[in-house]
């Protein structure tokens, strides 16, 4: 059977032609291009395919999932109908046992190299891979089968990207990210616990639409929504910049939405799109609900200090920093810089917080 | 094996074995395997937790302020029941009382969570082992749309033109050949019996459903910032008020309130109009076929720490009651107490773990995890890698086997509604809305809706209908619209509250460690959605000693303990008649009544942090 293109599938389930161009419009405009693009995703809606997705869960919390269903634009629901082939996802899927297992072999043999793997959660490498356990095989070994015919890889989330909690010291299981069981594919990092709804779509939508892979940076996470610092876009930065600081839960400060920094806020260290895209639509996103960032999204999150630790290890004024530069030495000599900032706010002082790791990533 | 009785089941292992793994559909890995006799009925079943991932040992050592985000990440589709449970274990532990305003949120987050995860797994999870999606496309819109009216009149959506775009929908999406999460389905089996109007009218809601559940959960965005994973804090909550100042537009102001209430009226609109009249159908005619199987361990033992106080802190106030029922003694019900040593205990004798004597349990604060990875036994067949079939006499899950006073028990919302059902019969006033449910509920599907659909009316009571599958799921819907009610109250409560001059939401007296006693420890409990939930906690130097949670589906999904006796999941499939083997419908069916949440059965660690296995590079 011929596979049809989105756009062949969106009109025969009824969508108009204006419809669709106003989805591909508003799809540009999630993605942060300009119009001028729209007329590129139109013609590339109209005829490519839909993409096969095989969706496998490693040890993991599910929470990627209940992320990705909560989208806005585009709805779960049009992005599971209509855009790609959601094939295979344990979460969701209406078959168990043999005929699950049926369909990964299926799409394997039918879509080789031509299908989606997104990864969410990690393979446990200890007791041989038989901390997590899929169809009595270790997962790492359906892992490494299915990724060995995927066009592309997915890790969603920080398990996938970076190991997340259950790889937090000691890491009992010996939970491992999936770029270091896979290292031939090309892999997408959309990490964050979980990542924001609609950076999942874009990030899908971005491969359908342009059939590539978005540019990351140098840690595997796309560009687009890792480039900056919670902190570069936060909507609290002018208090910071102020020396305007929350001291304690619920005081005058925290009710006139200061910044959060001495409170433990990560976000001055912290790549993700929070402060800006913000969550469930919108709505608010943790700093504008009065809790510090704590840095989800990074690598070992667990395991730099506690949430409520002051972060000084970080860059400020003036030097424009990048995913690719963090972890340099540079981010650690400016961290200087904003702790004596911090020190000479106009509030009191808080207390020494000098048990702090290095920070800068 | 062979053959032996317990807790009035009699387990025959002897004839066909069916095996379902991965078990989909649910949060986390899980299998089932069963025995079937001559006339495919189930005679043994055997459930196993196939994930772990230790997280109690990797909080050892941190700051206790720190916890609830560790244990929110046990589960996120029960998103922040981990998170509260545990910021009121350790408050418990250093006597920490929150503002009553930050209770009222934590409250209303707590019911937000309930009505979003009970009909997200009754619509995404659940739903297509009663609906046949196939059948849809042969519905007739006209007669959805009436079956519509007449099951929920308030409904807005309801047209036979609506019914129709679906169809329409639905059926371009199957010619694209392309099935997607609806592939490999066991369309057309005869386990399926809604005709096809039902069908589709709960497809349709499948649909409605995803695209409304994502605007509930914005309760949690606008208090936690997030979701899934909102955020909480230790002495109260994180988000500040200011509803008349300059900067309330940095706090939640009248603005936030007002968008949280218009969610919480949606959340009631929604169960009102659409959950609790689609399992009321559903229920009916999976009734009217006598498919009333699935009761299992829910007709005998039950047990919840009981939620929801209306007066902080004090638990004679709970709008759902504790205590534990046994052998369906629904006259007597038995406190519970979660800090007492010879209550909850858990066992692991089945279990890949290894205790020093394996005939006893050990109480949280108490507890022991060294795993022990060890498929075994004369029925084993397979590889250390490779599973085919496990054998039940020896250890075969990752999950432990909790039991209170030795008794296994189910938990849940069934049971939930089952204890405040018989509270409310000995005269409770807390809940006497579950009483009216309940009792509302059986009427419907005995007499009411029958009678609508030309069908017999039939006389079960309470005590029948609910302690089978279709009661699991309805106690499930109706615990969604009583929190929705709740929800309101505690809004009500707070703006009343505001109003009175109190913005208060956090109690900041404890938060320096260097307050804190040099040992202390507690317990927080939580009404999960999937069942009881409690964390357990030591505090020493202002660092976590020891850390432990005994969550819901350890209950349910627990494999068999030193007696023999058998967990909720084993329990409630047995001498169920398969209609096809082939296709484990009804197996998935009761299994997801349960709502079973993997990833937080087996994350269970050792709080000493010993060596736990022999690290093997691949």
């Amino acid at each position: 059977m011929k596979t049809e293109t989105f756009y062949e599938v969106m009109e025969r389930q009824g969508i108009t032609r204006r419809s669709f161009l106003k989805f591909c419009s508003l799809t540009a405009a999630s993605l942060g291009l300009a119009p001028a693009l729209v007329p590129r995703i139109v013609n590339a809606m109209e005829t490519k395919p839909r993409t096969p997705v095989i969706w496998l869960h490693g040890l993991e919390c599910t929470c990627c999932s209940e992320s990705f269903i909560r989208s806005a634009h585009p709805l779960a629901k049009d992005v599971v109908l209509s855009m790609l082939s959601l094939d295979y996802d344990d979460t969701l899927m209406a078959a168990a046992g043999y005929q699950a297992e049926e369909i990964i072999a299926n799409i394997r043999q039918k879509y080789k190299n031509n299908f989606i793997l997104a990864v969410e959660g990690n393979p446990p490498l200890n007791e041989d891979g038989m901390y997590c356990i899929h169809g009595g095989r270790p997962f790492v070994e359906v892992l490494k089968e299915t990724a060995a015919d995927a066009k592309a890889i997915i890790s969603w989330g920080s398990c996938a990207s970076w190991g997340c909690v259950q790889a937090a010291k000691p890491n009992p299981t010996r939970a491992t990210p999936v770029h270091k069981v896979i290292t031939d594919k090309p892999i997408i990092k959309v990490p964050g616990c979980p990542p924001i709804a609609e950076v999942m779509t874009a990030v899908v939508t971005y491969m359908l639409t342009f059939d590539r892979i978005p540019e990351l940076d140098r840690q595997g996470r796309p560009k687009m929504f890792y480039g900056q610092r919670i902190h570069d876009k936060c909507y609290r930065r002018p208090h910071f910049d102020a020396g305007q600081f929350v001291e304690e839960w619920d005081d005058e400060a925290a009710r006139r939405g200061y910044c959060l920094y001495k409170m433990g806020c990560k976000g001055p260290t912290t790549y993700n799109a929070c402060s800006t895209v913000r969550w469930n639509g919108g709505v608010s996103f943790p700093i504008q609900s009065g809790h510090g960032c704590i840095g989800c999204s990074e690598d070992g999150f667990w395991d730099k200090g506690g949430f409520y630790n002051r972060v000084t290890g970080i860059n400020t004024f003036g030097i424009e920093s990048n995913a690719d530069k963090v972890g340099g030495t540079a981010a650690v000599v400016a961290g200087a810089a904003v702790a004596a900032h911090a020190a000479v706010s106009a509030l009191k002082r808080a207390r020494s917080h000098n048990d702090q790791g290095k920070g800068g990533n | 094996m062979g053959t032996y009785e317990t807790q009035g089941f009699k387990l025959d292992n002897s004839g066909k074995r069916v095996v379902v793994d991965p078990v989909c559909r649910i949060e986390g890995h899980l299998r089932v395997e069963v025995n079937l006799d001559s006339e495919n009925v189930i005679r043994n079943a055997v459930s196993t937790g196939t994930m772990w991932r230790g997280l109690e040992v990797i909080l050892k050592g941190r700051d206790p302020r720190d916890a609830w985000a560790f244990t929110e990440r046990i589960c996120g589709v029960c998103t922040g029941c981990h998170a509260l449970t545990s910021v009121r274990a350790v408050e418990d532990a250093l006597g920490i009382h929150v503002p009553l305003n930050a209770h009222l949120i934590r409250e209303m987050m707590a019911k937000t969570l309930q009505v979003h995860d009970h009909a997200v797994h009754f619509y995404h999870l659940h739903a297509l082992d009663w609906v046949d999606v196939v059948s849809a496309l042969s519905a007739d819109p006209k007669k959805t749309s009436e079956l519509q009216q007449l099951v929920s009149p308030s409904h807005p959506l309801s047209s036979p033109g609506y019914f129709r775009d679906v169809q329409t929908r639905l059926q371009k999406f199957v010619e694209s050949g392309q099935l997607g999460p609806f592939t490999n389905g066991y369309w057309g089996s005869k386990a399926y019996v809604l005709p096809a109007e039902a069908n589709l009218m709960a497809v349709t809601h499948y649909l409605e459903a995803l695209d409304l559940q994502k605007e509930w959960v914005k309760v949690h965005t606008i208090f936690g910032g997030k979701n899934p994973h909102p955020n909480y804090m230790v002495g109260g909550v994180p988000c500040a008020i200011n509803v008349n100042d300059v900067g309330a537009v940095g706090a939640i102001n009248m603005e936030r309130l007002n968008f949280v209430q218009a969610r919480i009226q949606e959340m009631i609109d929604f169960n009102n109009n659409v959950y609790i009249p689609d399992v009321l159908a559903i229920g009916t005619i999976y009734k009217q076929a006598g498919w009333l199987y699935g009761g299992g361990l829910s007709a005998l033992n039950v047990a919840d720490y009981g939620t929801y106080e209306k007066v902080p802190y004090d638990f004679s106030t709970h709008q759902l009651p504790g205590g534990v029922i046994l052998n369906g003694n629904w006259d007597e019900i038995n406190p519970i107490d979660p800090r007492d040593p010879e209550q909850v205990q858990e066992f692991v004798t089945h279990s890949w773990y290894k205790y020093a004597d394996e005939s006893v349990g050990l109480h949280p604060w108490d507890g022991i995890t060294e795993a022990h990875y060890a498929p075994e036994g004369p029925g084993f067949k397979g590889t250390r890698t490779k599973i085919e079939q496990l054998d039940e006499s020896a250890k075969y899950s990752w999950i432990k086997s909790p039991r209170w006073r030795g008794n296994a028990v189910e938990v849940g919302p069934l049971s939930r509604y089952i204890l405040a059902y018989a509270h409310a019969l000995q005269g409770n006033k807390w809940c006497q809305r579950v009483k009216e449910q309940v009792e509302s509920s059986a009427e419907a599907i005995n007499s009411a809706i029958p009678r609508a659909l030309g069908l017999p009316e039939t006389n079960y009571s309470a005590k029948q209908l609910l302690p089978t599958t279709i009661g699991r799921t309805l106690a499930r819907a109706l615990e969604s619209q009583y929190a929705a009610e709740m929800m309101m109250d505690d809004f009500n409560q707070l703006m009343g509250n505001i109003k009175a001059g109190d913005t208060s939401t956090a109690n900041v007296e404890k938060w320096d460690p260097s307050t804190w006693p040099k040992e202390a420890k507690g317990v927080g409990t939580v009404a999960a959605p999937r069942g009881m939930l409690g964390h357990w906690i030591k505090i020493k130097d202002g660092r976590i000693e020891n850390y432990q949670c005994v969550v819901p589906t350890t209950w349910n999904g627990s494999p068999r303990d030193p007696k023999g006796q058998i967990g909720a999941f084993e329990a409630s499939l047995m001498n169920t008649p398969m209609v096809n083997p082939e296709q484990p419908l009804e197996i998935l069916r009761t299994i997801h009544s349960f709502d079973p949440c993997l990833a937080c059965s087996t994350h269970v660690m050792s709080p000493d942090g010993q060596e736990l296995s022999k690290v093997k590079v691949r």
